[in-house]
Formats: structure tokens, sequence, C-alpha cells
């Protein structure tokens, strides 16, 4: 494989300067028209007393509707993202998001449709959003759906309320909360937010979570588990219904972090592992577009005891007409305004649509195929975590190289010369400078292979020329930046100076 | 399948590497108790026109938003977005990305962070703001666990009634099991505006902010500025919350008159609709607090050879690094949405949203004089108000009702969401809505009250 240097060649393409916003336009400069007015004069200050308004917008640009254009376009292309490379990135599912979806998002009558449409009138996005609850509930195996929380970790809190709830209707204030050390940072984040002690259960040598390991932590305080199956090793929890199992006994229920769904769909079914919540990432397992950091969808799904306590309000059927329903007493309440990231729940709908269950399955199967394979053609040079067989993401340590002085950051670093983003770095925190890889379904065999390529030939650099690695990137608009004077000084906003 | 490239010759070469027979023999590590083999009880799979014509049903079973029709606001509003808002929302660089953890190859969505912070900074008119949360509501929710976080000895916060109840509702579900922090709600005076003696009352050194609608749900402008000297003088935080962002276009800004907090729903700003979400929480504080606000930040430092880029920094107050110890559980923000409303912002500029604020102040003042011409409907509340208003209707739900079966949707029956406020339509009118338009409801109503 060719090596990339600093010396652009052919086929680099060229990165144009691009200034803030601020710098840009002229005054008086406009890019928008407002419709015609023609609502008869009435004069400003008989509607808005003068004393209410502000001085004018001076940090506001002036720019003409070419001029953003063309600034957000420069931008756009300083971007590495899934639609323009290999985008690895484990526990993210970084994966093809079908063009076919933005458009189903922006039909007209889904796009335009206010929230507080009479229930009569919107019956075509109810229909909608009650398909999408059945079809989550039967690819997870549970009882009831809730499609409100915005995000993943929106689910999660929603998912630990509800746990609360159904503990506190028994009378029993039970206060902590298990969570494996592989887990990630924001299942104990939610926890906290709901009032919970967060106990950190040891991960094994092995990358599991041992029975054992919980029966030790396990007491009636417990109120429940947090669990990731497959969890951030990329690993099957082997001992996951004895320990779901243990502890239901213990009267503490099981919350399952759905993010690695991907793994199991048409595989195995949370439901059936002993999951009483689960929150589900559409824009990951269902194929909604990241966002450069969202908006995504976060749903919870319960077993039938937790049902009650859901978030209001819930979509009910009734002789052929669907409603909203505030109805339950029993509710945590809402956890955001109206009903949920609609426009992301259309995607994902469309999304299972196309696949089917067949094409689910499918999907999962060649996800973890897709990571065998690349976990397989790297393990010779690489230190795998674990040697306990993966499913759709692999994790690597850097005990391979950790003697050279090369730290698994230059290797991500290096990796963007080569023209793929970088796997998740230093995450799971159980595994010495882990490199996490997650290539999902949509990739083929042959990208599969350059990026394989490089990473074995980054290891030969290693050897040969660590400093490259170490000044690496060099083919990005920027080198590395200096996080800790971003830190130590924040500079969070333009300033009038700036803008000459 | 179309998303899927596997062939089968694919599939068998690397399974020859891998050394196994089948795609089955990669997870037959699985207990065997939880393998499902029956698969998955779905409909096959759809061609793509297939799936069009499916959704397209759905979205004709209703007619969607017409604002020739419908005078519905109350958290959500109809404004004009311009297609390039949609066009740099739908580039793939920008779509595609993720959270920008590699910042040499991210610095196209960093660069928009940092303006959009930088915007809306400057219009809630405080010196720090962040990359965005969920909606206006849970930002509401994480402003108020801000206010907590900044003085945690106090164990109260304030919020006006007034306050959408739907904000309301998630402060109260985020603050259930948060220990140590109780809501009471006040309520308004004759103007609509918040009961400033009832806040004289709760306001001690038991409370840590104070949080109020600017406007509030009945489109009412609060005094910011006599509530948060009130609070100042307890020692406790201004929290305010505004649910349509267009209003700030010409309201002076909350920061300017002493709020410490400041949030708001920023779907006005280029972001559709969509039947409720997604939408997009604009969060920003003081500078002083910033140690304490959740969510991503972006700031700008330079590389190795001094050349201007962008990072995500303070991260140490993320959930990724603090675990149980965040300021917040929260991860992503809404980061497309961000860029929506950033781009409509630079397209809308210095003069445009002032403009636009303008336009939505003119038509709504002229529906509600349209309407009030209709017997016995008179305003609620004798107050400047934005681009909604509460209007007492006699007979108020059977009108409604009446003029949804005439196509008109009028607002909404505040009744649903306030028992108190019996007889009473709030109804909007924006940039969107003509003059026909506006005086066909008003004959329609003129008719429907008789």
């Amino acid at each position: 494989m060719k090596t990339p240097t600093r010396t652009p060649g052919p086929g680099k393409r060229t990165m144009l300067n691009e200034p803030l916003i601020s710098a840009r336009g002229s005054v008086g400069r406009v890019g928008y028209a407002l419709p015609r007015d023609d609502i008869p004069e009435r004069g400003q200050a008989r509607d808005l007393p003068v004393e209410l308004c502000r001085e004018a917008l001076d940090d506001f640009p002036e720019v003409s509707e070419g001029e953003v254009v063309r600034h957000f376009t420069r931008l756009s292309q300083w971007n590495m993202s899934a639609a323009t490379t290999l985008y690895p990135l484990g526990s993210c599912t970084m994966k093809y998001n079908p063009v076919v979806n933005e458009y189903m998002a922006r039909l007209p009558g889904l796009a335009q449709l206010h929230p507080l449409t009479p229930d009569d009138q919107a019956q075509g996005a109810l229909m909608l959003l009650a398909e999408l609850e059945r079809c989550l509930a039967e690819i997870s195996g549970m009882d009831a759906i809730s499609l409100q929380p915005a995000a993943g970790a929106q689910g999660e809190l929603t998912g630990m309320k509800l746990i609360r709830a159904y503990h506190q209707d028994r009378g029993t204030a039970r206060k902590k909360v298990l969570i494996p050390a592989s887990a990630h940072g924001t299942n104990p984040a939610s926890a906290a937010l709901c009032g919970y002690d967060v106990v950190q259960v040891a991960t094994g040598s092995d990358g599991m979570l041992s029975a054992d390991a919980v029966a030790t932590c396990t007491d009636t305080e417990v109120a429940a588990l947090m669990v990731t199956n497959p969890n951030t090793l990329g690993l099957f929890e082997r001992e996951i219904l004895q320990i779901t199992d243990m502890l239901h006994q213990h009267g503490a229920l099981v919350y399952m972090d759905g993010a690695n769904l991907n793994a199991l769909m048409g595989v195995a079914k949370p439901g059936h592992m002993g999951a009483d919540v689960i929150q589900f990432n559409l824009h990951k397992t269902f194929s909604t577009p990241h966002g450069g950091g969202g908006p995504g969808a976060g749903p919870v799904g319960v077993k039938n005891i937790l049902a009650p306590y859901l978030p209001i309000p819930r979509i009910a059927h009734k002789n052929d007409t669907y409603t909203w329903s505030d109805t339950a007493p029993k509710s945590i309440g809402r956890v955001r305004s109206f009903y949920g990231n609609f426009g992301i729940l259309v995607r994902a709908y469309a999304y299972i649509l196309a696949m089917g269950g067949d094409g689910l399955t499918h999907a999962t199967r060649m996800a973890i195929l897709n990571a065998n394979y690349l976990r397989k053609r790297l393990e010779s040079v690489y230190t795998l975590a674990t040697h306990e067989p993966c499913m759709h993401e692999c994790v690597f340590s850097d005990r391979s190289f950790q003697q050279t002085g090369i730290k698994t950051l230059d290797i991500a670093k290096r990796l963007l010369d080569y023209g793929f983003y970088a796997p998740t770095i230093y995450f799971p925190l159980v595994v010495s400078g882990a490199l996490m890889i997650e290539p999902t379904e949509t990739e083929t065999k042959e990208t599969l292979d350059e990026f394989a390529d490089a990473l074995l030939a980054i290891a030969q650099e290693i050897t040969d020329q660590p400093d490259l690695l170490k000044q690496a990137p060099f083919t990005t608009p920027v080198s590395r930046l200096d996080e800790t004077r971003a830190a130590r000084r924040p500079v969070l906003r333009w300033s009038r100076s700036s803008d000459s | 399948m179309r998303y899927i490239p596997h062939t089968e010759h694919d599939i068998q070469a690397m399974l020859a590497v891998l050394g196994a027979d089948s795609v089955e023999d990669l997870i037959r590590h699985l207990p065997e108790a939880l393998r499902q083999n029956a698969g998955l009880d779905l409909a096959p799979g759809l061609a793509e026109p297939e799936i069009i014509q499916r959704l397209t049903a759905f979205a004709e079973q209703q007619t969607g938003y017409s604002p020739e029709r419908s005078f519905l606001g109350a958290g959500a509003y109809p404004h004009l977005v311009p297609v390039v808002v949609d066009q740099m929302v739908q580039r793939a660089e920008f779509a595609t990305a993720y959270t920008p953890y590699q910042p040499e190859v991210s610095q196209g969505t960093l660069q928009v962070i940092f303006e959009f912070q930088s915007l809306v900074a400057s219009l809630l008119g405080l010196e720090v703001a962040n990359a965005s949360m969920y909606d206006g509501a849970s930002a509401s929710a994480e402003a108020v666990l801000m206010a907590k976080r900044i003085l945690p000895k106090r164990s109260r916060i304030l919020v006006a009634r007034s306050l959408q109840p739907q904000y309301r509702q998630v402060i109260q579900t985020y603050l259930d099991g948060f220990p140590g922090l109780s809501l009471v709600e006040l309520g308004w005076d004759e103007t609509g505006r918040l009961d400033q003696e009832a806040l004289a009352q709760h306001l001690d050194e038991r409370v840590c902010g104070v949080a109020v609608g600017y406007p509030n749900v009945f489109g009412v402008i609060e005094d910011i500025a006599a509530i948060s000297r009130s609070a100042q003088d307890a020692g406790a935080l201004t929290l305010s919350v505004t649910p349509e962002s267009v209003a700030l276009g010409i309201l002076k800004s909350p920061g300017e008159l002493g709020a410490d907090i400041a949030v708001a729903e920023g779907q006005s700003l280029g972001i559709p609709l969509s039947y409720g979400g997604p939408g997009l929480g604009l969060f920003a504080c003081r500078s002083r607090y910033v140690r304490n606000m959740p969510g991503r930040l972006v700031g700008e430092t330079v590389d190795q050879e001094g050349r201007s880029g962008f990072v995500l920094t303070l991260a140490t107050r993320e959930q990724h690094i603090r675990r149980e110890r965040a300021t917040s559980n929260i991860c992503t923000n809404h980061g497309l949405c961000a860029l929506a409303a950033t781009v409509f912002l630079c397209l809308l500029g210095k003069q445009g949203l002032r403009e636009l604020a303008l336009r939505n102040v003119k038509s709504s003042h002229y529906l509600a004089e349209v309407l009030q011409q209709a017997a016995g409907v008179q305003p609620r509340f004798p107050s400047p108000f934005f681009n909604e208003c509460v209007l007492t209707v006699p007979r108020a739900r059977r009108v409604w009702a009446r003029l949804k079966e005439q196509g008109v949707i009028a607002g909404i029956v505040l009744e649903d969401w306030y028992a108190d406020l019996r007889d009473c339509l709030l109804v909007c009118a924006t940039e969107l809505h003509t003059r026909e338009a506006i005086e066909r409801f008003g004959q329609q109503l003129r008719q429907a009250v008789v």
C-alpha cells in the first residue's frame, strides 16, 4: 500500500480556506425575502412598546444566499462522513443511511404536520407510529414501546425512571444500580440523574460479566442492573440468563442498553434474555443519519410490568381510530415536548419497510461477518482485547505497540491519512489503549481489505518510521489541534475583533 | 438486498479466511436457549417505489399544515424554511458524520457549531452557548438541574405556571428522584404575567432559581428585568425559557434583562414542524457558570502550524469522562438541527430576523383585531404579546369544533391545558398567514359564535 505523505499528489483534492461567516458579507446585504406583506399598516409601536425591543443584532452576518451556500458547502468538504468513507466508530454503528428515507421524512403531509393537529386529522402519522411500535416490539421481544425519547441517552434516563417508578409503586425505594465497568458513560450518568448510587461491577479478564461478579454485588438494595448486550467489547454476554434470573429473584430489574442491537436482529431477542426495559438507538441500528451528533431517537421497549409507567402521551387504538392518550396515572410523565423525534421515526420506519424481517436478519449476520473478518485480518499484528468470539465489533488493545512509545491516538490520526475515519479509541475503559472497530454490514469486502491493509501498513510504520505516526495526520485541513489550550483558555464564540 | 453488498462469493471468501463453514458458525457460541431460528414476524422487504407509495399513503391521510386554515402555535410554529437550509442539511458530509471525535477531519461540523454557539449566545444575550440540546422542554429541565448545581444548598425551583405545560411536565419528570430539589409553581396576574406578589412570597434562601416563559404560553411578554431583580435580591438565578425563538429577533434578549441561564426551542429557525420533532434546544449562560453547563461545547484553538481550528472542549463536565458525576447524561446534541438553525440565521441575518419578528407581531395583532370583531370575543390579557394570544370566546369549545368542521383549526382550546381558563382560545399567526386567510377566519368566527 502506498504511504500517504505530506505532499499532495494526484487525486488529492484542493481544500479551500473558509473564514467564519462573520468575516463574510457587507453592510446591508441580505440572503432572504419574506412573503409579500398585504396586512394593513398598523405601526409597530402600537403593537409592541418600544421599550420591549432590542437593539440591532450586531453580531449577525449580512450575507447573500450565494455566500451562505458557498460557506456551508466549503465547510462540508472539511468533514469525513459515512457517505465519504468507512467510519468504523465502534458502538456507533455508522452504516449506510438510505437516501430514500430522507425523501420520506420530507413528504409534506409528514414534515409540515403541526404536533397539535387534532388526532382525527393526523391518522396517517399516528398509524405510522403505531406500526413502528409494533415492529420494534417484534424485533426486541418487548411488550410495549414508547417512541418519545429524543436520543439513546434520553432513552436510558426514561428507562431508569420507569424502574424507579416500578419500585416506588411497590413501596421499596431501592438505592443502588449495578453497572459493569465496560459500560458507556451515559449509563452511570443516567442512573445518577435518577438519584441512584452507582455500583460498578468488575468485568472479567475475558471481557465478560460473570454471574458470580454480579452475585457479590446483588442484594435487596439493588434496583436494577444496566447491561449492554453484546457488551462494548462486542461480546455476547454468555451468562446473561443466569444474571438476569438472579436479579429478578432479588426483586431487581434489568435495564438492557440497546446500543448494540445491530448484532441481534433475528438472531436473539433482548426480551428473551430477561431484559425488562431496553432503549433503541434508531440512528445506529435503524440507519437514520447521525447528523454530526444528532438528532437521533431513543425509543424504549418494556415488558408488561413496566408498561403502566411509560411516558405520556401514548398511542391508543380503538375502533380503527388512533388517538393520543394522557390517561396513565402511573406514568413517569413526559421526557420531551410532543411525541418524539418524528422525522427520525419516519426514516427508521422506512428502513424497516425496505429491509423486511429477513433483510434485518441478514443485516445482523453480515455485520457479524464483517467484524469477524476484520478481526481475523488484524489479529496477528494487533493484540485482541479478548479471544472470545466477537459479534458486530472487535476491540484491540495497545499491547502490541505499547513499548514503542506509539499511542493508540497516533494510530487513529495516521488512519485519517489513509482516507479512513478512526475507530473509537480509549473505550471501553477496561481495555488498555482500546481501538474499537465496528465496520457494520454495509461495507464491502474490498473496503474492509483496504482498511485492514492500512492498519497493517501503519503497524509496519510503527517500526520503520515512528515519527511519521507521531506527527500524523498530514493530509487533513488542519494538523493536530491543541486541546489543552482550548480547555485552558476557552474561546467559545466569535468576537468582534476576529471579524476583521 | 440493495443496502448490503455481500455476494455469495464474498461471503464464501470471507468465511474461508475465518476458517468457518457458514455464518451460522459465527453465532454458535450464543446460548442455545436464546438463539432465534424462526425469523422476525415482519413483512418482506419493499422496493423503493413501494416504500414511497406506502409512506405517501400515510402522509396523505392528513392534509398537512396549511397556513390557510390552521392557527396553531402553542409551542410549535409554522415559519418559512428557505430551501437552502434543507439543501445544506442534506449534504451527506454533514448528515452522515458523527460527533466530531477526530477534529482534523471534522472541521466542517466543528466550525458550524462554533458559529451556532456564537449566534445563539448573541440571540439570547449571554456570554456562552452550548452546541445544542434536544428541544426547548428538555433544555429547560437541564437548566433547572444546572441552577441546582450552581446553588447546591438550595432546594426549590420556582416555575411560572404560564410556562408551556409540556415544559413543566418535562421539568417535573427530570426532578422526580433527583435528590434535594422540588418544584413550586407560581400563578399569573390579571395581565397574564408572572404574579409578582406570589414571587416575592416564595423567594427566599431556599430557592435556587425562577423559571419563566419569554414569551409565556399565552404569548405574553414577561417582565424578565423585574423578575431577575427580585431573584438576584434573594440570591437566586433567573432562567428564561423561550418556546418561540423568532420572538428574540425583536424582543430584548434575556441576558440583557438579567437572565443567568436562557434556553429556547429553536424549531422556528429553519426546522420543519415534523409533528413536533426533532426540535432544537438552545442553551446559554453567563460565562462564570460554563463549567456547570450540560452538553457539548466547541472551542477555538490552533494546530501545530498555528492555524486556527476547532475542537470539542471542556469535556471533563461530560458523561464519557465523568460518568455518574457528569453535569448531564446527554451524549449527542441535535447537531444537524443546529446546522439548520445556523444556515437559517445566516440567511436571515441582522436585518432579516428582526423583519421576520416584526412581521409576526403585525400578522398576529391583525389576527387578534379581526377576530375581536366577532360578538363577545376579546383579549383575555391586556398585555403586549408576540405572535400568539389568548382570546376569550363565548362557548369556546363549541365554536372551535364548529370551525373545525369547516376546515379551520382555531388554535387550541386553552381549557385543555388550564382548567381555570374556560372559554379561551390560544391563536397564532406568522408571516405565512395571508391577510385573506386571516380575514376569512374572522368571518367564519363571526358566524360560529352566534
